[in-house]
Protein backbone atom coordinates (compact mmCIF):
# COMPACT_ATOMS: atom_id res chain seq x y z
CA UNK A 1 0.00 0.00 0.00
CA UNK A 2 2.90 2.60 0.49
CA UNK A 3 4.34 1.95 -2.81
CA UNK A 4 1.16 2.61 -4.34
CA UNK A 5 0.71 5.73 -1.96
CA UNK A 6 4.07 6.79 -3.22
CA UNK A 7 3.31 6.31 -7.11
CA UNK A 8 0.37 8.45 -6.57
CA UNK A 9 3.03 11.21 -4.65
CA UNK A 10 5.10 11.06 -7.30
CA UNK A 11 2.51 11.49 -10.28
CA UNK A 12 1.46 14.51 -8.60
CA UNK A 13 4.48 15.68 -7.93
CA UNK A 14 5.94 14.99 -12.05
CA UNK A 15 2.47 16.69 -12.70
CA UNK A 16 3.26 19.72 -10.28
CA UNK A 17 6.87 20.18 -11.48
CA UNK A 18 6.07 20.32 -15.16
CA UNK A 19 2.68 22.54 -14.52
CA UNK A 20 5.35 25.11 -13.34
CA UNK A 21 7.64 24.35 -16.35
CA UNK A 22 5.39 24.91 -18.63
CA UNK A 23 3.78 28.27 -17.75
CA UNK A 24 6.75 29.58 -16.00
CA UNK A 25 8.72 32.08 -17.74
CA UNK A 26 11.21 29.82 -19.18
CA UNK A 27 8.83 27.35 -21.20
CA UNK A 28 10.19 28.36 -24.73
CA UNK A 29 13.65 27.65 -24.26
CA UNK A 30 14.90 24.39 -25.63
CA UNK A 31 15.92 22.95 -21.90
CA UNK A 32 12.28 23.21 -21.03
CA UNK A 33 10.74 22.09 -24.11
CA UNK A 34 13.02 19.13 -24.40
CA UNK A 35 13.07 17.92 -20.16
CA UNK A 36 9.01 18.47 -20.06
CA UNK A 37 8.25 15.15 -22.16
CA UNK A 38 11.10 13.70 -20.48
CA UNK A 39 9.96 14.10 -17.01
CA UNK A 40 6.49 12.84 -18.11
CA UNK A 41 8.21 9.32 -19.65
CA UNK A 42 10.16 9.10 -16.28
CA UNK A 43 6.84 9.66 -13.95
CA UNK A 44 5.45 7.31 -15.96
CA UNK A 45 7.77 4.65 -15.91
CA UNK A 46 8.37 5.44 -11.77
CA UNK A 47 4.77 4.90 -11.56
CA UNK A 48 4.46 1.88 -13.60
CA UNK A 49 7.19 0.49 -11.23
CA UNK A 50 5.61 1.07 -8.43
CA UNK A 51 2.40 0.56 -8.72
CA UNK A 52 3.59 -3.20 -10.38
CA UNK A 53 5.55 -3.98 -7.01
CA UNK A 54 2.67 -2.89 -4.66
CA UNK A 55 0.17 -4.30 -6.19
CA UNK A 56 2.02 -7.20 -6.75
CA UNK A 57 0.81 -7.41 -10.26
CA UNK A 58 1.91 -10.80 -11.89
CA UNK A 59 4.63 -10.87 -14.18
CA UNK A 60 2.31 -12.66 -16.66
CA UNK A 61 0.48 -9.45 -16.75
CA UNK A 62 2.92 -6.09 -16.65
CA UNK A 63 6.36 -6.95 -16.17
CA UNK A 64 7.92 -3.72 -14.17
CA UNK A 65 10.27 -1.55 -16.20
CA UNK A 66 13.48 -2.53 -13.70
CA UNK A 67 12.47 -6.32 -15.07
CA UNK A 68 12.28 -5.59 -18.88
CA UNK A 69 15.30 -3.69 -18.25
CA UNK A 70 17.52 -6.43 -16.43
CA UNK A 71 15.88 -8.88 -19.49
CA UNK A 72 16.78 -6.49 -22.37
CA UNK A 73 20.52 -6.27 -20.26
CA UNK A 74 20.60 -9.94 -19.99
CA UNK A 75 19.72 -10.91 -23.61
CA UNK A 76 21.47 -8.59 -25.92
CA UNK A 77 22.96 -11.02 -28.17
CA UNK A 78 19.45 -12.60 -28.55
CA UNK A 79 18.32 -9.09 -29.40
CA UNK A 80 20.74 -8.67 -31.51
CA UNK A 81 20.28 -11.05 -33.40
CA UNK A 82 16.72 -11.07 -33.75
CA UNK A 83 17.11 -7.15 -34.76
CA UNK A 84 19.70 -8.11 -37.45
CA UNK A 85 17.64 -10.89 -38.85
CA UNK A 86 14.23 -8.72 -38.47
CA UNK A 87 15.36 -5.28 -39.78
CA UNK A 88 18.44 -5.43 -41.18
CA UNK A 89 17.63 -8.11 -43.14
CA UNK A 90 13.93 -8.22 -43.36
CA UNK A 91 13.10 -4.74 -42.95
CA UNK A 92 15.96 -2.26 -44.27
CA UNK A 93 16.17 -4.67 -47.62
CA UNK A 94 12.89 -4.55 -48.72
CA UNK A 95 13.14 -0.77 -47.82
CA UNK A 96 15.43 0.05 -50.31
CA UNK A 97 14.15 -2.26 -52.96
CA UNK A 98 11.08 -0.91 -52.78
CA UNK A 99 11.52 2.16 -52.30
CA UNK A 100 13.73 2.20 -55.20
CA UNK A 101 11.26 0.44 -57.48
CA UNK A 102 8.70 2.69 -56.26
CA UNK A 103 11.09 5.68 -57.47
CA UNK A 104 11.98 4.24 -60.41
CA UNK A 105 8.09 3.71 -61.72
CA UNK A 106 6.85 6.89 -60.34
CA UNK A 107 9.44 8.56 -62.81
CA UNK A 108 8.49 6.39 -65.84
CA UNK A 109 4.75 6.98 -65.07
CA UNK A 110 5.37 10.51 -64.94
CA UNK A 111 6.63 10.49 -68.74
CA UNK A 112 2.66 9.69 -69.68
CA UNK A 113 -0.21 12.14 -68.14
CA UNK A 114 -2.64 9.29 -69.03
CA UNK A 115 -0.78 6.88 -67.06
CA UNK A 116 -0.89 8.94 -64.48
CA UNK A 117 -3.84 9.84 -63.79
CA UNK A 118 -5.10 6.16 -64.31
CA UNK A 119 -1.95 5.29 -61.19
CA UNK A 120 -2.67 7.74 -58.99
CA UNK A 121 -6.38 6.74 -57.77
CA UNK A 122 -5.50 2.84 -58.00
CA UNK A 123 -2.45 3.26 -55.84
CA UNK A 124 -4.06 5.35 -53.54
CA UNK A 125 -6.59 3.18 -53.43
CA UNK A 126 -4.10 0.19 -52.54
CA UNK A 127 -2.22 2.13 -50.25
CA UNK A 128 -5.14 1.93 -48.04
CA UNK A 129 -6.01 -1.49 -48.24
CA UNK A 130 -4.51 -3.77 -45.21
CA UNK A 131 -1.54 -4.99 -47.42
CA UNK A 132 0.06 -6.75 -44.14
CA UNK A 133 -2.68 -10.06 -45.00
CA UNK A 134 -0.17 -10.51 -48.35
CA UNK A 135 2.27 -12.33 -45.76
CA UNK A 136 1.23 -15.72 -46.06
CA UNK A 137 1.11 -15.68 -49.75
CA UNK A 138 4.25 -14.02 -49.94
CA UNK A 139 5.40 -16.13 -47.33
CA UNK A 140 4.37 -19.46 -48.84
CA UNK A 141 6.23 -18.36 -52.19
CA UNK A 142 9.70 -16.77 -50.57
CA UNK A 143 10.16 -19.44 -47.54
CA UNK A 144 10.66 -18.72 -44.01
CA UNK A 145 13.53 -16.48 -44.26
CA UNK A 146 14.12 -13.05 -44.59
CA UNK A 147 13.40 -13.12 -48.48
CA UNK A 148 9.62 -13.38 -47.65
CA UNK A 149 9.90 -10.51 -45.29
CA UNK A 150 11.57 -8.55 -47.45
CA UNK A 151 9.00 -9.10 -49.97
CA UNK A 152 6.14 -8.19 -47.16
CA UNK A 153 8.01 -4.81 -47.10
CA UNK A 154 8.65 -4.46 -50.89
CA UNK A 155 5.00 -4.64 -51.55
CA UNK A 156 4.07 -2.56 -48.47
CA UNK A 157 6.13 0.52 -49.14
CA UNK A 158 5.90 0.29 -52.86
CA UNK A 159 2.43 2.39 -52.96
CA UNK A 160 2.89 4.69 -50.61
CA UNK A 161 6.03 5.74 -52.27
CA UNK A 162 4.98 5.24 -55.78
CA UNK A 163 1.76 7.77 -54.83
CA UNK A 164 3.88 10.81 -53.15
CA UNK A 165 6.61 10.61 -56.14
CA UNK A 166 4.40 10.73 -58.91
CA UNK A 167 2.14 13.81 -56.57
CA UNK A 168 5.77 15.56 -55.79
CA UNK A 169 6.78 15.31 -59.36
CA UNK A 170 3.70 17.06 -60.61
CA UNK A 171 4.62 19.78 -58.05
CA UNK A 172 6.45 22.28 -60.68
CA UNK A 173 3.99 24.95 -61.79
CA UNK A 174 3.95 25.61 -65.85
CA UNK A 175 6.13 29.47 -65.42
CA UNK A 176 8.94 27.09 -63.62
CA UNK A 177 8.43 24.79 -66.40
CA UNK A 178 8.29 26.90 -69.08
CA UNK A 179 11.65 29.30 -68.01
CA UNK A 180 13.56 25.50 -68.13
CA UNK A 181 12.01 25.04 -71.93
CA UNK A 182 13.25 28.79 -72.75
CA UNK A 183 16.56 27.66 -71.75
CA UNK A 184 16.29 24.95 -74.13
CA UNK A 185 16.81 22.27 -70.90
CA UNK A 186 16.33 18.26 -72.32
CA UNK A 187 13.63 16.54 -70.40
CA UNK A 188 16.55 14.91 -68.19
CA UNK A 189 17.69 18.34 -67.57
CA UNK A 190 14.78 19.61 -66.88
CA UNK A 191 14.26 16.58 -64.53
CA UNK A 192 17.26 16.73 -62.39
CA UNK A 193 17.67 20.76 -61.72
CA UNK A 194 13.90 21.02 -61.63
CA UNK A 195 10.98 18.86 -60.85
CA UNK A 196 12.71 16.17 -59.06
CA UNK A 197 14.22 18.85 -56.28
CA UNK A 198 10.87 20.32 -56.13
CA UNK A 199 9.38 16.49 -55.51
CA UNK A 200 11.59 16.13 -52.95
CA UNK A 201 9.39 17.04 -50.00
CA UNK A 202 6.63 14.52 -51.30
CA UNK A 203 9.20 12.21 -51.69
CA UNK A 204 10.33 12.22 -48.36
CA UNK A 205 6.68 12.12 -46.97
CA UNK A 206 6.32 8.83 -48.58
CA UNK A 207 9.40 7.66 -47.52
CA UNK A 208 9.44 8.82 -43.78
CA UNK A 209 5.58 6.53 -43.97
CA UNK A 210 7.56 3.58 -45.51
CA UNK A 211 9.80 3.59 -42.04
CA UNK A 212 7.41 2.19 -40.06
CA UNK A 213 5.22 0.20 -42.61
CA UNK A 214 8.52 -1.89 -42.93
CA UNK A 215 8.98 -2.52 -39.17
CA UNK A 216 5.71 -3.47 -39.10
CA UNK A 217 5.46 -5.42 -42.27
CA UNK A 218 8.61 -7.67 -41.45
CA UNK A 219 7.35 -8.34 -38.01
CA UNK A 220 3.98 -9.10 -38.59
CA UNK A 221 5.08 -11.49 -41.57
CA UNK A 222 7.19 -12.85 -39.13
CA UNK A 223 4.09 -14.28 -37.52
CA UNK A 224 2.95 -16.52 -40.44
CA UNK A 225 6.60 -18.78 -40.07
CA UNK A 226 9.80 -17.65 -39.55
CA UNK A 227 13.18 -19.40 -38.74
CA UNK A 228 14.11 -19.71 -34.91
CA UNK A 229 15.15 -16.11 -35.01
CA UNK A 230 13.86 -12.74 -35.83
CA UNK A 231 11.69 -10.33 -33.65
CA UNK A 232 8.56 -11.02 -34.82
CA UNK A 233 9.20 -15.01 -33.80
CA UNK A 234 10.55 -13.78 -30.47
CA UNK A 235 7.38 -12.30 -29.53
CA UNK A 236 5.30 -15.08 -30.63
CA UNK A 237 7.11 -17.37 -29.12
CA UNK A 238 7.69 -15.46 -25.44
CA UNK A 239 3.89 -14.24 -25.77
CA UNK A 240 3.19 -18.49 -25.57
CA UNK A 241 6.01 -18.94 -22.86
CA UNK A 242 4.37 -16.36 -20.87
CA UNK A 243 7.90 -14.76 -20.86
CA UNK A 244 6.30 -11.26 -21.03
CA UNK A 245 9.76 -9.58 -20.02
CA UNK A 246 11.14 -10.82 -23.21
CA UNK A 247 8.25 -9.64 -25.41
CA UNK A 248 8.53 -6.26 -23.80
CA UNK A 249 12.33 -6.28 -24.11
CA UNK A 250 11.71 -6.66 -28.22
CA UNK A 251 9.00 -4.22 -28.13
CA UNK A 252 11.39 -1.39 -26.87
CA UNK A 253 14.14 -2.66 -29.60
CA UNK A 254 11.22 -2.04 -31.76
CA UNK A 255 11.08 1.17 -30.61
CA UNK A 256 13.89 2.01 -30.78
CA UNK A 257 14.65 1.23 -34.03
CA UNK A 258 11.65 2.76 -35.46
CA UNK A 259 11.90 5.89 -34.23
CA UNK A 260 16.11 5.82 -35.37
CA UNK A 261 15.19 4.89 -38.38
CA UNK A 262 12.38 7.07 -38.74
CA UNK A 263 15.15 9.88 -37.51
CA UNK A 264 17.43 8.64 -40.04
CA UNK A 265 15.16 9.40 -42.76
CA UNK A 266 13.99 12.61 -41.36
CA UNK A 267 17.63 14.11 -41.51
CA UNK A 268 18.46 12.90 -44.39
CA UNK A 269 15.47 15.20 -45.49
CA UNK A 270 16.53 18.07 -43.49
CA UNK A 271 19.90 18.01 -45.35
CA UNK A 272 18.09 17.87 -49.02
CA UNK A 273 15.43 19.81 -48.61
CA UNK A 274 17.05 22.41 -46.72
CA UNK A 275 15.16 25.56 -49.02
CA UNK A 276 12.06 24.18 -48.03
CA UNK A 277 9.78 26.63 -45.92
CA UNK A 278 9.15 23.94 -43.52
CA UNK A 279 12.55 23.30 -42.78
CA UNK A 280 13.54 27.15 -42.26
CA UNK A 281 13.78 27.47 -38.56
CA UNK B 1 -13.92 11.15 -68.18
CA UNK B 2 -10.56 10.51 -69.34
CA UNK B 3 -9.72 10.03 -65.92
CA UNK B 4 -12.28 7.02 -65.43
CA UNK B 5 -10.96 5.48 -68.97
CA UNK B 6 -7.17 5.71 -67.99
CA UNK B 7 -8.15 4.00 -64.03
CA UNK B 8 -9.77 0.90 -65.97
CA UNK B 9 -6.21 0.86 -68.36
CA UNK B 10 -4.91 0.70 -65.12
CA UNK B 11 -6.92 -1.55 -63.43
CA UNK B 12 -6.80 -4.43 -66.88
CA UNK B 13 -2.98 -3.84 -67.14
CA UNK B 14 -2.96 -5.16 -63.36
CA UNK B 15 -4.97 -8.26 -63.94
CA UNK B 16 -3.40 -9.46 -67.48
CA UNK B 17 0.31 -8.86 -65.58
CA UNK B 18 -1.86 -11.46 -63.62
CA UNK B 19 -2.92 -13.84 -65.61
CA UNK B 20 0.17 -14.17 -67.25
CA UNK B 21 2.28 -14.27 -63.67
CA UNK B 22 0.17 -17.25 -63.14
CA UNK B 23 1.98 -18.74 -66.12
CA UNK B 24 5.00 -19.24 -64.32
CA UNK B 25 4.08 -19.69 -60.64
CA UNK B 26 2.18 -22.44 -61.54
CA UNK B 27 3.45 -24.32 -64.58
CA UNK B 28 5.75 -26.98 -62.21
CA UNK B 29 2.28 -28.36 -60.37
CA UNK B 30 0.22 -28.52 -63.31
CA UNK B 31 3.13 -30.26 -65.61
CA UNK B 32 3.38 -32.84 -62.68
CA UNK B 33 -0.07 -33.20 -62.59
CA UNK B 34 -0.52 -34.11 -65.91
CA UNK B 35 2.48 -36.65 -65.90
CA UNK B 36 0.34 -38.24 -63.60
CA UNK B 37 -2.93 -38.39 -65.41
CA UNK B 38 -0.87 -40.02 -68.78
CA UNK B 39 -0.42 -36.73 -70.57
CA UNK B 40 3.19 -36.65 -72.42
CA UNK B 41 5.15 -33.74 -71.04
CA UNK B 42 8.17 -32.71 -72.45
CA UNK B 43 10.71 -32.91 -70.85
CA UNK B 44 9.36 -36.22 -68.83
CA UNK B 45 10.01 -36.48 -65.09
CA UNK B 46 9.78 -33.70 -62.12
CA UNK B 47 13.12 -33.51 -61.39
CA UNK B 48 14.73 -32.98 -64.92
CA UNK B 49 11.59 -30.34 -65.30
CA UNK B 50 13.01 -28.85 -61.72
CA UNK B 51 15.59 -27.01 -62.54
CA UNK B 52 14.47 -25.68 -65.93
CA UNK B 53 13.27 -22.01 -65.78
CA UNK B 54 9.36 -21.52 -65.74
CA UNK B 55 8.98 -19.41 -68.85
CA UNK B 56 10.95 -22.16 -70.74
CA UNK B 57 8.92 -25.23 -69.76
CA UNK B 58 5.55 -22.73 -70.58
CA UNK B 59 7.02 -22.79 -74.23
CA UNK B 60 7.47 -26.42 -74.37
CA UNK B 61 3.97 -27.38 -73.06
CA UNK B 62 1.97 -24.79 -74.77
CA UNK B 63 -0.97 -27.37 -74.35
CA UNK B 64 -0.57 -26.84 -70.30
CA UNK B 65 -1.49 -22.78 -70.24
CA UNK B 66 -5.06 -23.56 -69.86
CA UNK B 67 -4.44 -25.47 -66.91
CA UNK B 68 -2.67 -22.97 -64.81
CA UNK B 69 -5.70 -20.83 -64.72
CA UNK B 70 -7.93 -23.76 -63.02
CA UNK B 71 -5.45 -25.78 -60.50
CA UNK B 72 -7.43 -26.17 -57.57
CA UNK B 73 -4.46 -25.49 -55.07
CA UNK B 74 -2.63 -23.50 -56.42
CA UNK B 75 0.94 -21.39 -55.77
CA UNK B 76 -1.02 -17.92 -57.36
CA UNK B 77 -4.87 -18.32 -58.30
CA UNK B 78 -6.41 -16.83 -61.37
CA UNK B 79 -8.02 -13.67 -60.83
CA UNK B 80 -11.45 -15.70 -61.96
CA UNK B 81 -10.51 -17.88 -59.41
CA UNK B 82 -10.56 -15.87 -56.51
CA UNK B 83 -13.76 -13.87 -57.79
CA UNK B 84 -15.47 -17.30 -58.21
CA UNK B 85 -14.15 -18.39 -54.28
CA UNK B 86 -15.57 -14.60 -53.55
CA UNK B 87 -19.15 -14.92 -54.77
CA UNK B 88 -19.66 -18.49 -53.51
CA UNK B 89 -18.63 -17.55 -49.71
CA UNK B 90 -20.54 -14.51 -49.81
CA UNK B 91 -23.51 -14.44 -51.85
CA UNK B 92 -23.93 -18.71 -51.97
CA UNK B 93 -23.63 -19.27 -48.68
CA UNK B 94 -25.66 -18.57 -45.93
CA UNK B 95 -24.19 -16.12 -43.71
CA UNK B 96 -24.48 -18.36 -40.31
CA UNK B 97 -22.43 -20.75 -42.57
CA UNK B 98 -19.33 -21.34 -41.33
CA UNK B 99 -17.77 -20.94 -44.35
CA UNK B 100 -19.04 -17.58 -44.95
CA UNK B 101 -16.73 -14.63 -45.68
CA UNK B 102 -19.59 -12.36 -44.38
CA UNK B 103 -19.56 -14.20 -41.16
CA UNK B 104 -15.60 -14.12 -40.81
CA UNK B 105 -15.99 -10.19 -42.10
CA UNK B 106 -18.30 -9.33 -39.61
CA UNK B 107 -16.51 -10.77 -36.96
CA UNK B 108 -13.39 -8.47 -38.40
CA UNK B 109 -15.62 -5.75 -39.32
CA UNK B 110 -17.51 -5.82 -35.51
CA UNK B 111 -14.01 -5.71 -33.63
CA UNK B 112 -13.09 -2.95 -35.90
CA UNK B 113 -15.50 -0.53 -35.05
CA UNK B 114 -15.84 -1.15 -31.64
CA UNK B 115 -11.94 -0.22 -31.34
CA UNK B 116 -12.51 2.39 -33.63
CA UNK B 117 -14.70 4.33 -31.49
CA UNK B 118 -13.24 3.73 -28.66
CA UNK B 119 -9.99 5.11 -30.14
CA UNK B 120 -11.46 7.87 -31.60
CA UNK B 121 -13.14 9.25 -28.80
CA UNK B 122 -10.19 8.71 -26.58
CA UNK B 123 -7.95 10.48 -29.33
CA UNK B 124 -10.37 13.64 -29.61
CA UNK B 125 -10.37 13.86 -25.65
CA UNK B 126 -6.75 13.77 -25.22
CA UNK B 127 -6.47 16.47 -28.52
CA UNK B 128 -8.89 18.79 -26.99
CA UNK B 129 -7.03 18.28 -23.24
CA UNK B 130 -3.74 19.15 -25.26
CA UNK B 131 -5.17 21.80 -27.56
CA UNK B 132 -6.47 23.72 -23.92
CA UNK B 133 -3.37 22.60 -21.39
CA UNK B 134 0.23 23.57 -22.36
CA UNK B 135 0.98 21.20 -19.51
CA UNK B 136 -1.00 17.84 -21.23
CA UNK B 137 0.75 19.56 -24.52
CA UNK B 138 4.49 19.76 -23.37
CA UNK B 139 3.92 16.26 -21.65
CA UNK B 140 2.27 14.34 -24.14
CA UNK B 141 2.21 15.42 -27.93
CA UNK B 142 6.00 14.66 -28.12
CA UNK B 143 5.15 10.98 -26.70
CA UNK B 144 2.08 10.87 -29.43
CA UNK B 145 4.20 12.00 -32.69
CA UNK B 146 7.14 9.60 -31.86
CA UNK B 147 4.41 6.29 -31.21
CA UNK B 148 3.85 7.36 -34.52
CA UNK B 149 7.38 5.84 -35.89
CA UNK B 150 7.25 2.89 -33.95
CA UNK B 151 5.64 -0.57 -34.82
CA UNK B 152 3.15 -0.26 -31.87
CA UNK B 153 1.36 -3.54 -33.68
CA UNK B 154 3.64 -5.63 -32.14
CA UNK B 155 1.63 -4.98 -28.85
CA UNK B 156 -0.77 -6.86 -30.88
CA UNK B 157 0.37 -10.85 -29.31
CA UNK B 158 0.62 -9.58 -25.95
CA UNK B 159 -2.18 -7.65 -25.55
CA UNK B 160 -4.41 -10.57 -26.66
CA UNK B 161 -2.53 -12.88 -24.06
CA UNK B 162 -2.19 -10.72 -21.30
CA UNK B 163 -6.50 -9.93 -21.64
CA UNK B 164 -6.83 -13.67 -21.83
CA UNK B 165 -5.19 -14.18 -18.72
CA UNK B 166 -7.78 -11.83 -16.81
CA UNK B 167 -10.18 -13.55 -18.46
CA UNK B 168 -11.30 -10.90 -21.17
CA UNK B 169 -11.55 -12.74 -24.52
CA UNK B 170 -13.59 -12.50 -27.83
CA UNK B 171 -14.59 -9.43 -29.47
CA UNK B 172 -12.45 -7.24 -26.45
CA UNK B 173 -8.60 -7.62 -27.11
CA UNK B 174 -9.43 -7.22 -31.00
CA UNK B 175 -11.01 -4.01 -29.95
CA UNK B 176 -8.01 -2.80 -27.65
CA UNK B 177 -5.65 -3.44 -30.68
CA UNK B 178 -7.73 -1.48 -33.17
CA UNK B 179 -8.30 1.17 -30.38
CA UNK B 180 -4.65 1.98 -29.87
CA UNK B 181 -3.79 1.63 -33.66
CA UNK B 182 -6.69 4.89 -34.62
CA UNK B 183 -6.09 6.47 -30.96
CA UNK B 184 -2.34 8.20 -32.16
CA UNK B 185 -3.73 9.51 -35.71
CA UNK B 186 -6.67 10.94 -34.48
CA UNK B 187 -4.53 12.73 -31.78
CA UNK B 188 -2.27 13.81 -34.09
CA UNK B 189 -4.64 15.54 -36.65
CA UNK B 190 -7.37 16.32 -34.26
CA UNK B 191 -4.51 19.06 -32.09
CA UNK B 192 -3.26 19.83 -35.74
CA UNK B 193 -7.26 20.54 -36.48
CA UNK B 194 -8.10 22.42 -33.20
CA UNK B 195 -4.96 24.75 -33.82
CA UNK B 196 -5.80 25.48 -36.93
CA UNK B 197 -8.01 29.15 -36.58
CA UNK B 198 -5.54 31.69 -37.05
CA UNK B 199 -4.69 34.74 -34.88
CA UNK B 200 -7.20 36.75 -36.80
CA UNK B 201 -10.23 34.11 -36.14
CA UNK B 202 -9.41 33.93 -32.49
CA UNK B 203 -9.08 37.79 -32.39
CA UNK B 204 -12.86 38.20 -33.63
CA UNK B 205 -14.11 35.99 -30.95
CA UNK B 206 -12.05 38.13 -28.19
CA UNK B 207 -14.15 40.77 -29.50
CA UNK B 208 -16.84 39.18 -29.39
CA UNK B 209 -16.56 38.45 -25.60
CA UNK B 210 -16.69 34.76 -26.94
CA UNK B 211 -16.39 32.61 -23.59
CA UNK B 212 -13.56 29.56 -23.94
CA UNK B 213 -16.64 26.56 -24.31
CA UNK B 214 -17.97 29.14 -27.36
CA UNK B 215 -14.94 29.51 -29.00
CA UNK B 216 -14.07 25.74 -28.89
CA UNK B 217 -18.02 24.59 -29.97
CA UNK B 218 -18.11 27.97 -32.80
CA UNK B 219 -14.60 28.03 -34.04
CA UNK B 220 -11.98 25.48 -32.97
CA UNK B 221 -14.74 22.44 -33.52
CA UNK B 222 -15.56 23.17 -37.02
CA UNK B 223 -12.50 24.49 -38.47
CA UNK B 224 -10.96 20.99 -37.32
CA UNK B 225 -13.46 18.63 -39.17
CA UNK B 226 -11.37 18.59 -42.35
CA UNK B 227 -8.40 17.22 -40.72
CA UNK B 228 -10.48 15.08 -38.31
CA UNK B 229 -12.04 12.80 -40.86
CA UNK B 230 -8.98 13.12 -43.25
CA UNK B 231 -7.15 10.83 -39.91
CA UNK B 232 -10.48 8.91 -39.13
CA UNK B 233 -9.23 7.65 -42.48
CA UNK B 234 -6.18 6.69 -41.84
CA UNK B 235 -7.22 5.52 -38.61
CA UNK B 236 -10.14 3.21 -39.53
CA UNK B 237 -7.55 1.44 -42.41
CA UNK B 238 -5.19 0.67 -38.87
CA UNK B 239 -8.43 -0.25 -37.41
CA UNK B 240 -9.09 -2.80 -39.65
CA UNK B 241 -5.16 -3.96 -39.52
CA UNK B 242 -5.18 -4.52 -36.10
CA UNK B 243 -8.43 -6.15 -35.53
CA UNK B 244 -7.07 -8.99 -38.26
CA UNK B 245 -3.41 -8.75 -36.93
CA UNK B 246 -5.37 -9.29 -33.61
CA UNK B 247 -6.64 -12.84 -34.96
CA UNK B 248 -3.19 -13.97 -36.08
CA UNK B 249 -1.89 -15.26 -32.73
CA UNK B 250 -4.28 -16.80 -30.91
CA UNK B 251 -5.17 -19.25 -33.75
CA UNK B 252 -8.84 -17.59 -33.37
CA UNK B 253 -11.36 -19.51 -35.25
CA UNK B 254 -13.45 -16.83 -37.07
CA UNK B 255 -12.66 -13.55 -38.50
CA UNK B 256 -10.84 -12.82 -42.10
CA UNK B 257 -7.17 -13.32 -39.94
CA UNK B 258 -8.62 -16.38 -38.98
CA UNK B 259 -9.31 -17.59 -42.31
CA UNK B 260 -5.79 -16.03 -43.81
CA UNK B 261 -4.49 -18.28 -41.06
CA UNK B 262 -6.25 -21.55 -42.08
CA UNK B 263 -5.97 -20.86 -45.71
CA UNK B 264 -2.12 -20.52 -44.98
CA UNK B 265 -1.84 -23.67 -42.77
CA UNK B 266 -3.59 -26.08 -45.17
CA UNK B 267 -1.99 -24.76 -48.30
CA UNK B 268 -5.68 -23.34 -49.72
CA UNK B 269 -4.35 -20.10 -51.68
CA UNK B 270 -8.12 -19.29 -53.45
CA UNK B 271 -8.84 -18.99 -49.80
CA UNK B 272 -6.48 -16.88 -48.85
CA UNK B 273 -6.50 -14.63 -51.52
CA UNK B 274 -10.25 -14.13 -51.24
CA UNK B 275 -10.21 -13.42 -48.05
CA UNK B 276 -7.11 -10.82 -48.48
CA UNK B 277 -9.85 -9.71 -51.34
CA UNK B 278 -12.89 -9.44 -48.34
CA UNK B 279 -10.61 -7.58 -46.33
CA UNK B 280 -9.66 -4.96 -48.90
CA UNK B 281 -13.01 -4.21 -50.47
CA UNK B 282 -14.08 -4.33 -46.40
CA UNK B 283 -11.22 -1.25 -45.88
CA UNK B 284 -12.38 0.27 -49.63
CA UNK B 285 -15.44 0.45 -48.19
CA UNK B 286 -14.74 1.63 -44.91
CA UNK B 287 -12.75 4.87 -46.33
CA UNK B 288 -15.29 5.26 -48.88
CA UNK B 289 -18.25 5.56 -46.42
CA UNK B 290 -16.13 7.73 -44.68
CA UNK B 291 -15.28 9.89 -47.20
CA UNK B 292 -18.92 10.08 -48.26
CA UNK B 293 -19.65 11.48 -44.68
CA UNK B 294 -17.34 13.61 -45.04
CA UNK B 295 -18.29 15.35 -47.81
CA UNK B 296 -22.45 15.64 -46.58
CA UNK B 297 -21.23 17.39 -43.55
CA UNK B 298 -18.50 19.81 -45.27
CA UNK B 299 -21.15 20.99 -47.65
CA UNK B 300 -23.44 21.40 -44.91
CA UNK B 301 -21.19 23.39 -43.03
CA UNK B 302 -20.16 25.24 -46.35
CA UNK B 303 -16.29 24.35 -46.25
CA UNK B 304 -16.65 21.65 -49.53
CA UNK B 305 -13.77 22.57 -51.50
Amino acid sequence: MMLVALAFVLWLLGWWINTRLAEGPVAQTRVVRLAVPLIFGATILLVWELLVRGLQVPLVILPAPSLIAARFMASLPILWQDFVQTFVKGALSGYLIGCSAAFLMAVAVDRSDFLRRGLLPVGNFVAALPIVGTAPILVMWFGFDWQSKAAVVVVMVFFPVLVNTVAGLRETSAMQRDLMETYAASYWQGFFKLRLPAAMPFIFNGLKIATTLALIGAIVAEFFGSPTVGMGFRISTSVGQLALDMVWAEIVVAALAGSLFYGLVALIEKAVTFWHPSQRG
Amino acid sequence: MRSVLAVLTVVAAIVAIWYAACLPMNIKGVLTEAERAGAVVSPEGAAARRAMSPWALVARNGFAIPATWEQERPRLPAPHQVAVELWQTTVNKKITSKRSLVYHGWVTLSATLLGFAIGTGLGILLAVGIVHSRVMDMSVMPWAIVSQTIPIIALAPMIIVVLYSVGVQGIIPKAVISAYLSFFPVVVGMVKGLRSPGPMQLDLLKTYFASGGQVFWKLRLPASMPYLFASLKIGIAASLVGAIVGELPTGAVAGLGARLLAGSYYGQTVQIWAALFAAAILAACLVGLLGLIERVTLKRMGMAA
